[in-house]
C-alpha cells in the first residue's frame, strides 16, 4: 500500500499541494490527473522519496518502486541494454545474468538484438520510451510509478505503449501510479482516478472503475471520458488549463 | 561489434584523404607565396623540406624535438592532472565554482608571455621556465573544462539513479564521469595543442636547445627556411598526437555522441 497522507507542499512562498490524502491499495492502478502545475509529478516525486513534503506522511509499503519519467532519463553514454540493465547492476547483479534479463525484456517491449546495441542518440522516441520502461521493469517492482511517460509521442505510439503497459500490469500483478494530463489515457489504463486542479494543487473529484482494464474498448473509454467532464469540478480543473495555455 | 569497429576505423583512416587534400592545397598557396616573395622572405616548400633534410642529417632536429616533446608533455600532463581534479572538486560546489570563475577569467586573460617573462625571473634560464609557463597557461583550461563537466551533471539522471538506489562508485563511473569527460576531452585537446606552443616560445626565449633554442639559432643567421623546416616539425608532431593518440582515444571513449558530419547510418527504425 502507498498512501499520501496530509501532504501539504510549498516551493519556496508558492503553495503547490494542498492536503492530499491518497491511498493505493495493492493490485490497483491509480491514475493522477489533471492540468500541467497542478502537482501531479510533485506528489509522484514526494511517493518516489526524491523529494521531502512540506508537511505530511508519506507510507510505503510496497518492497520494489521504480519509475518511468516522461523524459525517458537514460544514460547516454551506455547502450540501450545496459541501460535497461542498469537497476541489476545497481543490485550487483553480474554482467551475463543482468544482460539476460535485459534482452528478454528488452524483446518483450519489441526491441531486437540490433536495437539493444545502439545508444539511445541512435533509437526514436518511442524506442528510448520502451528501453526506459524496461529498465523500470527489469528490477522486478511491485510498485510501478509513470510520470506522463508517452506525452511526448504521437498517438499511435502512445495507443500501442498503453497497451503493453496494460498488459505488463496484468503479466507482473503489478501496482500502478499514473500521472497524466489525459483523461483517456487515465480511463483506459486505470481503476481509479484522481481528479486534482491547480492554484494550490488540491483534490477535486475521484472515481473509481469496476471494468477490468483489458475489457475496456474505444467506445467505452469516450463515454466514461464524456461522463467525467460533464462534472463540473473535473470541467472547471480542466477549463483553467485551457484559460492558461 | 567487431564488424563495426573494423568499418568505424576504416572509415576514419578513409577521412584522412579530406586531410591530406586540404593540407597539399595549403602547399600550393605556399608555393604561390614563394614564387611572389622570393626565398629570403618565404622558402619554397621544397627549400624547407631540404632544410629539414639538412638539420636531421646534421642530428640537430631529433634531440631537439625529443627535448621539445618532453617539456610539452610534462607540462601537459601535470597541468591536465592537477587542473582536472581540482576543477572536479570545484564543481562539487557551488560557492567554490562561483569564486573561482572570475580567478580564471583573470587567468586565462594574461598573455603567456607575461609568464615567461616572470618564470624567467623568478626561476632563471633553462627548461624549467618552459615547463613552468605550459603548466600556468594550461591549467586553468583543463579546470574551467573540468569544473563546466561537474557543474551541469544532469539533475534527472541523479535523481533516475537514486531511485534505482545506485551505490557510490557506480554513480562515478556510470552517470558522472562520462559526462564530465565529455566536457574535459576538448579541452585536453586544446590543452596540448597550446601546450607545444607554448614550449616552443619559451624555449625560444629562455633555452639553446629544444625546438624553440634551435629556432633562436635560425633567427640569429637570418635562415628562414631553417626556422619553417622547425616549425614544419613542430606542427607534425602535434598533428600525430592529436590524430594518431587522441582523435582514436576520444572515438573509443565516446561513441555515444552523435558523429555530426559525417553522416549517421544508423537511422533509428520506426514502428
Amino acid at each position: 500500500m502507498l498512501r499520501w497522507e496530509n501532504i501539504n507542499h510549498r516551493f519556496g512562498l508558492t503553495d503547490v499541494l494542498e492536503d492530499i490524502n491518497i491511498t493505493v491499495e495493492k493490485g490497483r492502478v491509480l491514475s493522477l490527473v489533471g492540468p500541467s502545475g497542478c502537482g501531479k509529478s510533485t506528489l509522484l516525486n514526494i511517493a518516489a522519496d526524491l523529494l521531502e513534503p512540506t508537511e505530511g506522511v508519506i507510507t510505503n509499503t510496497f518492497e520494489r518502486l521504480a519509475i518511468v519519467f516522461q523524459d525517458h532519463r537514460l544514460l547516454p553514454w551506455r547502450r540501450a541494454i545496459d541501460n535497461i540493465a542498469y537497476g541489476l547492476k545497481a543490485r550487483g547483479i553480474n554482467r551475463d545474468s543482468r544482460h539476460e534479463t535485459a534482452r528478454r525484456l528488452g524483446h518483450r517491449m519489441g526491441l531486437d538484438d540490433e536495437d539493444l546495441t545502439k545508444f539511445p542518440h541512435e533509437l526514436s522516441g518511442g524506442m528510448r520510451q520502451r528501453v526506459s520502461l524496461a529498465r523500470a521493469l527489469a528490477i522486478d517492482p511491485d510498485l510501478l510509478l509513470l510520470d506522463e511517460p508517452f506525452t511526448a509521442l504521437d498517438v499511435g505510439l502512445r495507443r500501442d505503449l498503453q497497451d503493453l503497459v496494460i498488459s505488463l500490469i496484468n503479466e507482473h500483478g503489478l501496482s500502478g501510479v499514473f500521472v497524466t494530463h489525459d483523461l483517456s489515457e487515465a480511463v483506459r489504463l486505470s481503476d481509479e482516478i484522481v481528479v486534482l486542479a491547480p492554484d494550490p494543487g488540491r483534490i477535486v473529484y475521484r472515481q473509481q472503475i469496476a471494468l477490468p482494464s483489458t475489457r475496456r474498448d474505444e467506445t467505452y473509454v469516450f463515454r466514461a471520458v464524456g461522463e467525467l467532464m460533464q462534472v463540473p469540478a473535473v470541467d472547471a480543473a480542466f477549463r483553467i488549463d485551457e484559460k492558461a495555455a | 561489434m567487431i564488424k563495426q569497429y573494423l568499418k568505424d576505423s576504416a572509415a576514419y583512416i578513409w577521412s584522412g584523404w579530406g586531410a591530406a587534400s586540404a593540407l597539399l592545397l595549403f602547399t600550393a598557396l605556399w608555393e604561390f607565396g614563394h614564387q611572389i616573395y622570393g626565398s629570403l622572405i618565404l622558402p619554397s616548400p621544397i627549400e624547407t623540406m631540404q632544410a629539414l633534410g639538412g638539420l636531421y642529417d646534421e642530428g640537430i632536429v631529433v634531440p631537439a624535438a625529443l627535448i621539445t616533446a618532453k617539456r610539452a608533455m610534462i607540462g601537459f600532463f601535470v597541468a591536465a592532472g592537477v587542473g582536472s581534479i581540482l576543477g572536479i572538486a570545484a564543481g562539487l560546489s557551488m560557492t567554490a565554482a562561483r569564486a573561482m570563475r572570475p580567478i580564471i577569467t583573470v587567468m586565462l586573460g594574461i598573455p603567456p608571455i607575461t609568464w615567461i617573462v616572470l618564470a624567467l625571473m623568478w626561476f632563471g634560464m633553462g627548461g624549467g621556465s618552459a615547463v613552468f609557463t605550459v603548466v600556468v597557461t594550461t591549467l586553468p583550461i583543463t579546470f574551467a573544462g573540468a569544473m563546466m563537466g561537474t557543474h551541469t551533471l544532469d539533475q534527472g539522471l541523479r535523481d533516475m539513479a537514486r531511485t534505482y538506489g545506485t551505490p557510490f562508485g557506480m554513480m562515478l563511473w556510470d552517470v558522472h564521469l562520462p559526462h564530465v569527460l565529455s566536457y574535459l576531452f576538448p579541452t585536453w585537446v586544446s590543452g596540448l595543442g597550446m601546450a607545444w606552443k607554448i614550449t616552443v616560445m619559451g624555449e625560444l626565449l629562455s633555452t639553446t636547445d629544444g625546438i624553440g633554442g634551435e629556432m633562436a639559432l635560425t633567427r640569429i643567421s637570418m635562415d628562414t627556411a631553417g626556422t619553417l623546416a622547425l616549425l614544419v616539425c613542430v606542427l607534425g608532431m602535434l598533428m600525430a598526437v592529436e590524430y594518431l593518440l587522441l582523435e582514436p582515444i576520444r572515438r573509443k571513449m565516446e561513441p555515444w555522441r552523435s558523429q555530426s558530419g559525417q553522416g549517421n547510418f544508423n537511422t533509428p527504425k520506426g514502428f
